[in-house]
């Protein structure tokens, strides 16, 4: 059994862990949000068509997609100590993590976005409505539940990146169980680790399910 | 009366990979202020290219559109959408924002054109009186029936008080008793508001049901343009005939070389029985090809092809005998030998 001192490193890391998820999906959601908006938006058959934009966009996110986490994290060490002042611990994580996140995002966002029917869109241009109006009243409220969905996915990504991290010294669950767990063999502070991971992972699932199905007004009954 | 939509010498090309597809041929088309004016035609045949055209939703290749005397094309962004907003638009799927209540859905185009959101709510509950449907203001779309779906769309239509209404196909996904309805809302719209109604379908009754006139359009072109009345009672067009007499085209080549004539009947002469009287007073006995009465806004026409004797003498003793009558009769060559 785990005594007190593992407890409260565990409850600790435990709040680390989910600190570094929620700002690093924010900060992904401040980039890929835009960034698939603008994919749908710029993309051959889109509202403004543009094809330079799409085709370097589409690219660099492609790009930073096909990099493994763990060398972007690396790679990038030049750049997060430039933003937060070290290389390490929750804080230096969330710089990679957000980077890495935000082409992912961006591709949610957009295959969220392709579902709204193109008749409603067309509905929408022929009553006049502008550019803005179709993204923010057509496209993106009538996605709202499937961006829902796409956010789930994006924070059980990003924590599952979060406990990568802990490689590197990143904090979290994932560092306790590569630290403590692995490295020491304590196998049961990293079983603890593991469990409060999949505990966070299921209660974040369900909160998304819920979320999504009680603001989806096309199911009836 | 006043031209509210004309259209000169319009075409559309879509250029694929390796293909292009002439889907407009050169389209010239007046809709006059107050008509219901149906476009019909085969699917494919570029009917909803055109309506489209109507309010650039598609640019054409070449050629004008002129909304009350105003080129869409000479309009920029801004001026295109604040004349969109008069031009308003339904679709064979309705295509209602799922997300929205009924009620919302109706305050869209309002919130485009900037009004408050009281005042909105509003005219959106007025609007949806006249379309009936008070009581499911707060129901969302995926709760409606197909029919009701389409009442919306009609009533979100009209929320900016628009001059034209596009109805693309509106009917094409309702069931015959539904489109009665939505025809007969269509048509209470076009007398008390005096919109102008275009009607895109590929049904002969939808035409026959409401519209004033019509243009039929084939392969990109349009064959045949007039009232309704003259279009269905003298079809000139192969287009046209192939319509009207839905599809059994084919049948009269089979009777080359016969003598045919057709006539037409309007409802005041359809009481005496002027085919059994003419038998009577020439001697002779006739073929009975075809008899189709059709219903014209609310006028019955009935128009018989018959197939005359073989002896000239007495084939020009009917003809005359049916002409003294106030029979229009129209002989037809084609199918003469």
């Amino acid at each position: 059994m785990l005594d007190s001192k593992w407890i409260s490193l565990l409850l600790d890391n435990t709040w680390i862990s989910i600190y570094m998820t929620l700002i690093s999906t924010l900060i992904a959601y401040a980039i890929g949000l835009p960034l698939g908006v603008i994919l749908v938006v710029t993309a051959p058959g889109g509202l403004r068509p543009s094809k330079t934009l799409y085709k370097i966009l589409d690219f660099v996110v492609n790009i930073v997609r096909s990099v493994p986490f763990l060398i972007l994290l690396i790679t990038i060490m030049p750049l997060t100590k430039l933003i937060v002042g070290k290389s390490y611990g929750p804080a230096a994580t969330i710089v990679p993590l957000a980077l890495a996140a935000a082409p992912f995002v961006a591709r949610l966002v957009e295959s969220s976005l392709l579902e709204v029917d193109h008749g409603v869109i067309e509905a929408a241009q022929s009553m006049g409505a502008g550019l803005f109006t179709i993204i923010f009243k057509v496209l993106l409220a009538e996605a709202r539940t499937s961006l829902i969905v796409g956010a789930t996915i994006a924070l059980g990504t990003i924590l599952g990146y979060s406990a990568m991290a802990g490689v590197v010294g990143g904090g979290g669950l994932g560092n306790i169980a590569i630290q403590y767990g692995y490295y020491r063999n304590q196998l049961n502070v990293m079983y603890a680790a593991v469990i409060i991971l999949v505990m966070i992972v299921q209660v974040l699932q369900i909160i998304g399910t819920r979320l999504s199905k009680k603001l989806d007004k096309r199911i009836t009954g | 009366m006043e031209t509210i939509i004309q259209v000169k010498d319009v075409t559309k090309t879509f250029v694929g990979k390796d293909n292009q597809v002439e889907a407009l041929k050169g389209i010239n088309l007046d809709i006059h202020k107050g008509e219901i004016y149906g476009i019909i035609g085969m699917s494919g045949a570029g009917k909803s290219t055109l309506v489209r055209c109507l309010n650039f939703l598609e640019r054409p290749t070449t050629g004008t559109v002129l909304i009350e005397g105003k080129d869409l094309a000479s309009l920029k962004e801004g001026e295109l959408r604040k004349t969109r907003t008069e031009i308003a638009m339904i679709f064979q799927h309705f295509n209602l924002l799922m997300q929205r209540t009924v009620l919302d859905n109706i305050c869209f185009p309002l919130e485009i054109t900037g009004s408050s959101k009281r005042d909105a709510r509003k005219r959106a509950k007025e609007l949806l009186e006249i379309v009936g449907l008070s009581e499911k203001a707060k129901a969302y779309p995926a709760q409606l029936s197909g029919g009701q779906k389409q009442r919306v769309a009609i009533a979100r239509a009209l929320a900016n008080n628009p001059k034209i209404l596009l109805c693309d196909e509106a009917t094409s996904a309702l069931d015959p008793t539904t489109t009665k309805s939505i025809l007969a809302l269509l048509k209470e719209i076009n007398e008390k508001y005096g919109i102008t109604i275009v009607i895109i379908t590929h049904e002969m009754a939808v035409v026959q049901e409401i519209c004033t006139h019509v243009a039929i359009i084939d392969s990109g072109s349009l064959a045949e343009t007039g009232t309704v009345e003259e279009v269905f009672s003298r079809p000139k067009s192969d287009a046209a005939k192939k319509l009207v007499f839905q599809g059994d085209g084919n049948r009269y080549e089979e009777m080359q070389g016969k003598r045919c004539i057709r006539i037409v009947f309007k409802s005041n002469s359809s009481f005496e029985p002027v085919i059994a009287n003419m038998v009577l007073a020439c001697k002779a006995p006739v073929n009975i090809l075809l008899a189709d009465t059709k219903d014209i806004g609310g006028v019955a026409h009935g128009q018989m092809i018959l197939q005359l004797p073989e002896e000239t003498v007495v084939a020009e003793k009917m003809i005359q005998y049916l002409k003294e009558r106030n029979l229009e009769v129209e002989e037809l060559k084609n199918y003469v030998g």
